[in-house]
């Protein structure tokens, strides 16, 4: 019996799913992965479904495998949608949920405790339209192109660098001085407001 | 399970090249070595460079700001994004046939295959058995589309290491895949090869014959390829020991395909997990040993021998007979048919305008794609929508690695790691 699962599934595929609670996550991939007969030492995939009906909760899914016994298990988290959006981090244990973790945030909101570096990946950094795949956010996105068009000319240089990055240069003053100065009283970018709903 | 390393180590060198050391690695003479110290302090600062998202050694839309050490590069961190077209999100909105020709659009360079992988995840879904002519036809295009995608990889890498003659033997042999394409579907790129059940289309008079005599001339090339590149000094020194992955870290970093496999991890989908019959096709899943770019070569090469062989069995078994399945729920009725039988009619009608309907569940199918594993996971509640189709986009996933490969190369190295990802920005951003 997998520790911290709640109940078992079988999709249409023919894999097994696993419901595992969200506090036993970390505990139960370690065991996953570690415990000879189990050997899931490969992270397929980490995804997150949101569904229509508004009463079902989110599910972070991941897809392990085990290379050596040619397995595959699906190890699902049901988030309530009005309860906080986060699980813990699998990055410590398969270094390729990096980029894997860093989309579902990006694109559902869902919050990665202890990744690393958790920030937008396919989205830029000061995008504040929201999570473009939550299904309360519109086809055509929450601005309109007029708006989305003005600011992406009214961004500032600064804008397409991390902070991580432009520490970097800060060292070496190679930075222009207006640059340097938005920077010093903590702009980053001209960080945009929403339009009124 | 057959399995076939490539890595020769003792490279005989057909040219004496100076600056090239006994083990074929090129000579690196230390530029800082009688330099006078231009300004003081200069030696601690690191240096910040952007290469990209418009150059073309990044392969695309791809941009890294690169931290430098002199020329060694100490962080190397991408930036994604300028080609996302939310193809994930526009699948929500689209009917299962409706999403085909996004998937062209994902990793453009081998549109057919990720046609082929998207319609096994849906038929898996909708508890479809395609026709034994389907498969083998699908096994064509899944390999048509392995030798085109090596092909543009081995060329655009090859010109980004200083050789431009492979690129155009390369680009001659994938021209000719792609006139195979255009007889197969109309289209060059966007294929949209494959329907929920089936295909657009059968393949035209003449395609078997085209296609075989493409098979007796393509080993040519790559032996010419091979020629050229695997015991020439500077390919040899450029890309030997550069980008190194061992079989833990690669499989930690959930690597596919042939960078998985340079590092010596025997992990084929074609093999471990068959789909579309490949268990019944003889073939060798090939692996690498050191895991660097110069194995990753070796290994995609290899794999376009191995594609050759596929194509030329399934040429030799492919069987008569319908290529859709006989469902009028999931294939359109012929034209004629729609416009004098009342009930064709109605079937046509209702798949156009509700589309064809999955049972509720999910299904997730991942196919052995020319850059890795490509997933393709749809969840249905029923309708005729998916509630969520993701990707699992192989060269995003490869690409996550670059950062850890790069760190301490030179710069001029990282341009040879970036190109032996192999990634297609269509893809990486979705």
């Amino acid at each position: 019996m997998i520790p911290g699962a709640l109940r078992e599934a079988v999709a249409r595929d023919g894999e097994p799913i696993v419901y595992v609670a969200r506090e036993r996550l970390l505990e139960t991939m370690k065991w996953l992965k570690e415990t000879p007969g189990q050997d899931f030492d490969y992270l397929v995939d980490v995804t997150a479904v949101e569904f229509r009906d508004k009463e079902r909760p989110l599910e972070v899914v991941y897809f392990l495998r085990s290379l050596e016994r040619k397995a595959d298990l699906r190890v699902k988290v049901e988030l309530n949608p009005s309860e906080e959006l986060a699980v813990d981090s699998v990055w410590g244990l398969w270094h390729g949920a990096d980029w894997l973790e860093r989309e579902v945030f990006d694109m559902f909101g869902i919050t990665f405790r202890g990744h690393p570096d958790l920030r937008r990946i396919l989205m830029w950094e000061t995008y504040a339209e929201g999570y473009p795949l939550r299904k309360n956010f519109p086809l055509r996105g929450r601005f309109s192109r007029a708006e989305q068009v003005r600011q992406a000319l009214n961004a500032n240089p600064e804008a397409h660098y991390s902070m991580e990055e432009l520490s970097i240069a800060e060292a070496s003053d190679d930075l222009p001085d207006d640059m340097r100065e938005r920077l010093k009283r903590g702009e980053r970018g001209v960080i945009p407001e929403p339009p009124h709903e | 399970m057959s399995k076939r390393v490539v890595s020769p180590r003792t490279i005989e060198l057909e040219l004496a090249t100076p600056g090239i050391d006994a083990q074929g690695h090129a000579t690196r003479v230390p530029l800082t070595a009688d330099r006078a110290p231009a300004e003081p302090g200069l030696d601690e600062e690191h240096m910040l460079v952007n290469i990209g998202p418009q150059h073309p050694a990044t392969h695309g839309v791809l941009r890294l700001v690169v931290e430098l050490d002199g020329e060694t590069v100490v962080r190397c961190i991408p930036h994604l994004g300028y080609l996302h077209s939310g193809f994930e999100k526009l699948g929500e909105y689209r009917h299962y046939n409706q999403i085909i020709p996004l998937t062209d659009r994902t990793d453009y360079l081998s549109p057919m295959s990720n046609n082929i992988g998207f319609a096994l995840a849906a038929e898996k879904l909708m508890g479809i058995q395609i026709t034994p002519r389907c498969t083998v036809l699908r096994v064509i295009a899944c390999e048509m589309s392995r030798i085109i995608s090596h092909m543009v990889w081995l060329g655009t890498t090859s010109i980004d290491l200083g050789a431009f003659t492979p690129f155009l033997w390369a680009f001659q042999q994938r021209e000719k895949i792609y006139d195979l394409q255009e007889m197969w579907t109309g289209a060059r790129l966007t294929t949209s090869l494959t329907r929920v059940g089936g295909l657009l289309a059968d393949i035209p008079d003449g395609f078997v014959e085209k296609l075989r005599d493409f098979t007796k001339t393509f080993p040519k090339t790559l032996a010419e390829i091979d020629r050229v590149l695997t015991r020439n000094a500077v390919w040899a020194g450029r890309t030997q020991g550069v980008g190194t992955l061992t079989a833990d870290e690669a499989t930690n970093y959930s690597l596919s395909g042939p960078m998985l496999r340079a590092s010596g991890v025997a992990y084929d989908v074609r093999k471990d997990k068959p789909y579309l019959g490949y268990e019944t096709y003889d073939f060798d899943v090939v692996v690498g040993e050191h895991g660097d770019v110069y194995d990753r070569y070796l290994v995609r090469l290899e794999e376009c021998h191995q594609s050759n062989r596929i194509l030329e069995q399934a040429l030799d078994r492919l069987p008569d007979g319908p290529i859709n399945v006989d469902d009028p729920r999931v294939i359109l009725p012929s034209k004629t048919r729609a416009m004098t039988d009342m009930e064709a009619m109605i079937f046509h009608f209702k798949q156009v305008m509700e589309g064809v309907k999955a049972p509720v569940g999910e299904a997730y199918v991942g196919i052995e794609n020319p850059k890795g594993e490509l997933g393709n996971y749809l969840v249905s509640d029923g309708t005729a929508k998916p509630v969520r189709w993701r990707i699992r986009p192989p060269s995003f996933i490869n690409l996550a690695a670059l950062p850890k490969m790069a760190e301490g190369h030179l710069l001029s190295d990282l341009i040879a790691i970036n190109a032996s990802v192999d990634i297609v920005m269509g893809e990486v951003d979705r």
